[in-house]
């Protein structure tokens, strides 16, 4: 797959299609990649890389790149062109810009997975069949590759490529995934455990605003809480609560628009599962709207700004609020 | 030498924390953070903690000063936390090192008193590293892992611990602790060390007398492009120490307080003249330009890094100061 991606990717450059396109660049170990930006030849030969570890969404870049004159290129994961698809219908990402290269995805891996099956030292890893094989500074070990998965891409949602100029490796399917599970187990929770469970959960928070700035969904130019003239400015909370808040806040804000990518949790330093708050967002909307999907298609209404006569009423919160 | 069966460590820490307040590295590989010791909570198996050891000594929220407003007159109360005697055990060579970067900027005249309290009251019990991480680099600027600094220092070998005062602070605290026998530690293996893929970075393109050079390098705009401009990096860094003064309204006054800032956020230098950083090529080109040019050039060429891989492991696009420090290095060679 890397080598099929290389190649269109100085494809673009060479016929003049794209002045530059976007990618993952290789970093001193095998799963430290950057998003990067390739103008030449030699560039993607000598750094482009597409493997298991090239988890980060490129969509968002797109807002600062459809915008600087020229076409780019990008290469989307289908995860990635859900929130590609989103941002164009927020009027964020200029499409005439851009020419995307949808590409099939069997799963990324996440070192903190490897890392939390007890690998330690970790300085090569190679794919064999189901099994990864990881080369540590202690010996070689075996894995299997589905353990090694990032927990969005355990419960993966779909393998379709939207929106794509073209497509390498096919396009793919909708899934059945698992991916409620873990929101269900906390609403199965009396209020006081849901409570205590994310008090300790979010009590890690260090509001370092990585999972603010890599959201596609947050695409405020000034957030409300960076800008010291709104009022909100919040750099330290008054208290663990209000710290707490600001995740809560977040979540309300891109419910509806969060399309479930995943990276909210993905670069969380300390590890909190923020996934879990969009996700309940998500499955909330689906039960009390109907099913809807962020990014699936660029004209439906989203639930939470349509207004329609047999929506649920504002009292629907007290009855299922009563349940636990 | 004195020296204890590591099946004892958690009688050591109960003897430790009948005196004062004792944090230890606990928690599983994810979420292994300095905590305080209670009974049964055990040491983290992780090599190190997500967030620094800097956080004992400079906590990432502390109050300096409350003002009471009632009519025209206004009192000033002290807020500062009034400082207790506690002992950090478990602190790894790196983050050892932090603390003297951190020391000459909070203690140099006139000394940050709130810093100074935390550092004058805390015991620093450092634990040798047997397995490191392949994000490691400590070697690469003058720690040895093996052999840390601090009040005491700890190795363990085979079944045992084995700690040796290095301060008076460090001496004391272990007069007051009747469990040893004395012993003599066994070589320690350091081949793994030799082992480390990061081991033989150069840093010599850096310090102070090439500062306008670097400066005005061409590679920041690519080695900054994809930044998000989160704090992380700053934030997980055991020698970041920036810092920003606040004040919060209550109802009786106002609460001033610090809290931990990042120079890769867009507000950090905003003054009322304007943004002298406007964007984040300037604000990512500022963090490592102070760790690896500033720094040096105001204390004797020591850089501002003691090499842990908080920021290998932990930035959201893998961005850090050794993809920075090759970068630059390679463009300067002739």
């Amino acid at each position: 797959m890397q080598e099929r991606v290389k190649a269109k990717a100085i494809e673009l450059l060479e016929s003049g299609a794209c002045t530059r396109v976007l990618g993952w660049k290789a970093g001193e170990f095998f799963y430290d990649v950057t998003p990067a930006v390739f103008t030449s030849r030699e560039e993607v030969e000598r750094d482009f890389v597409f493997g298991p570890f090239c988890g980060a969404n490129l969509s968002k870049y797109l807002i600062a790149e459809s915008r600087k004159g020229g076409k780019v290129g990008a290469f989307l994961k289908p995860c990635d062109t859900y929130s590609f698809r989103q941002l164009q219908k927020e009027h964020r990402v200029l499409r005439e810009n851009v020419y995307a290269v949808g590409v099939q995805c069997i799963g990324m891996c996440d070192i903190e997975a490897v890392k939390a099956a007890g690998m330690k030292g970790v300085v090569g890893a190679e794919e064999r069949g189901e099994d990864l094989v990881v080369r540590t500074l202690y010996g070689e070990r075996t894995m299997e590759r589905r353990a090694a998965l990032a927990e969005r891409c355990q419960v993966c949602k779909s393998k379709k490529l939207l929106d794509c100029d073209e497509r390498i490796g096919g396009q793919g399917e909708e899934l059945s995934s698992a991916r409620f599970d873990g929101v269900a187990r906390l609403e199965a929770m009396t209020a006081e455990e849901r409570f205590a469970f994310w008090r300790g959960e979010l009590s890690r928070c260090i509001r370092c605003n990585a999972c603010r700035n890599v959201c596609p969904a947050c695409s405020c130019e000034k957030c409300v809480f960076d800008n010291p003239a709104s009022g909100a400015e919040n750099k330290a909370a008054a208290d663990s609560f209000e710290e707490n808040l600001f995740h809560i806040i977040r979540a309300f804000h891109v419910a509806g628009r969060c399309t479930d990518c995943g990276e909210c949790s993905r670069v969380c330093p300390q590890h909190i599962p923020l996934h879990l708050l969009n996700r309940k967002f998500i499955k909330d909307i689906n039960e009390l709207y109907g099913g809807y999907q962020a990014g699936e298609d660029p004209e439906t209404r989203p639930p939470l700004v349509d207004f329609r006569l047999d929506d649920p009423e504002p009292s629907v919160v007290h009855e299922r609020g009563r349940k636990g | 030498m004195r020296k204890l069966p590591v099946a004892r460590l958690n009688e050591l820490f109960a003897a430790i924390a009948a005196e004062r307040k004792l944090y230890i590295p606990a928690g599983d590989a994810k979420t292994a953070a300095f905590t305080l010791w209670r009974e049964g909570l055990e040491m983290t198996k992780a090599l190190n903690t997500s967030r620094s050891a800097k956080d004992l000594f400079f906590p990432q929220v502390e109050n300096l000063v409350d003002f009471k407003v009632s009519g025209r007159e206004i009192e000033i109360v002290e807020s500062r936390d009034p400082g207790e005697s506690f002992v950090v055990f478990g602190v790894r060579a790196c983050d050892c090192r932090s603390f003297d970067i951190l020391d000459k900027v909070f203690l140099c005249d006139p000394a940050d008193t709130y810093y100074q309290s935390r550092r004058e009251n805390g015991v620093v019990v450092t634990l040798a590293c047997k397995e490191p991480e392949e994000t490691c680099f400590c070697t690469a600027l003058g720690v040895d892992p093996a052999d840390p600094a601090g009040d005491v220092t700890g190795w363990t070998e085979g079944e045992d611990l084995y700690l040796r005062a290095n301060t008076e602070k460090g001496e004391s605290l272990l007069a007051g602790l009747p469990l040893f026998v004395e012993g003599e530690k066994p070589e320690t293996d350091r081949s793994v060390f030799g082992r480390l893929p990061l081991k033989e970075l150069d840093w010599s393109a850096f310090g102070g007398e090439k500062m306008m050079e670097l400066f005005s390098s061409p590679a920041w705009e690519s080695l900054a492009e994809s930044c998000l401009g989160c704090g992380t990096c700053t934030f997980v860094c055991p020698t970041c120490q920036c810092y920003d003064v606040k004040d919060f309204k209550t109802n009786d006054g106002v609460r001033r307080f610090r809290c931990w800032d990042s120079c890769m956020y867009s507000d950090f230098t905003l003054m009322s003249a304007g943004q002298p950083r406007p964007t984040q090529l300037e604000r990512f080109r500022q963090r490592f330009m102070h760790k690896l040019v500033y720094y040096p050039s105001n204390h004797e060429g020591e850089f501002g890094c003691v090499g842990c891989g908080r920021c290998l492991q932990k930035c959201p696009i893998s961005m850090n100061i050794v993809k920075v420090a090759r970068a630059l290095g390679e463009e300067a060679k002739p």
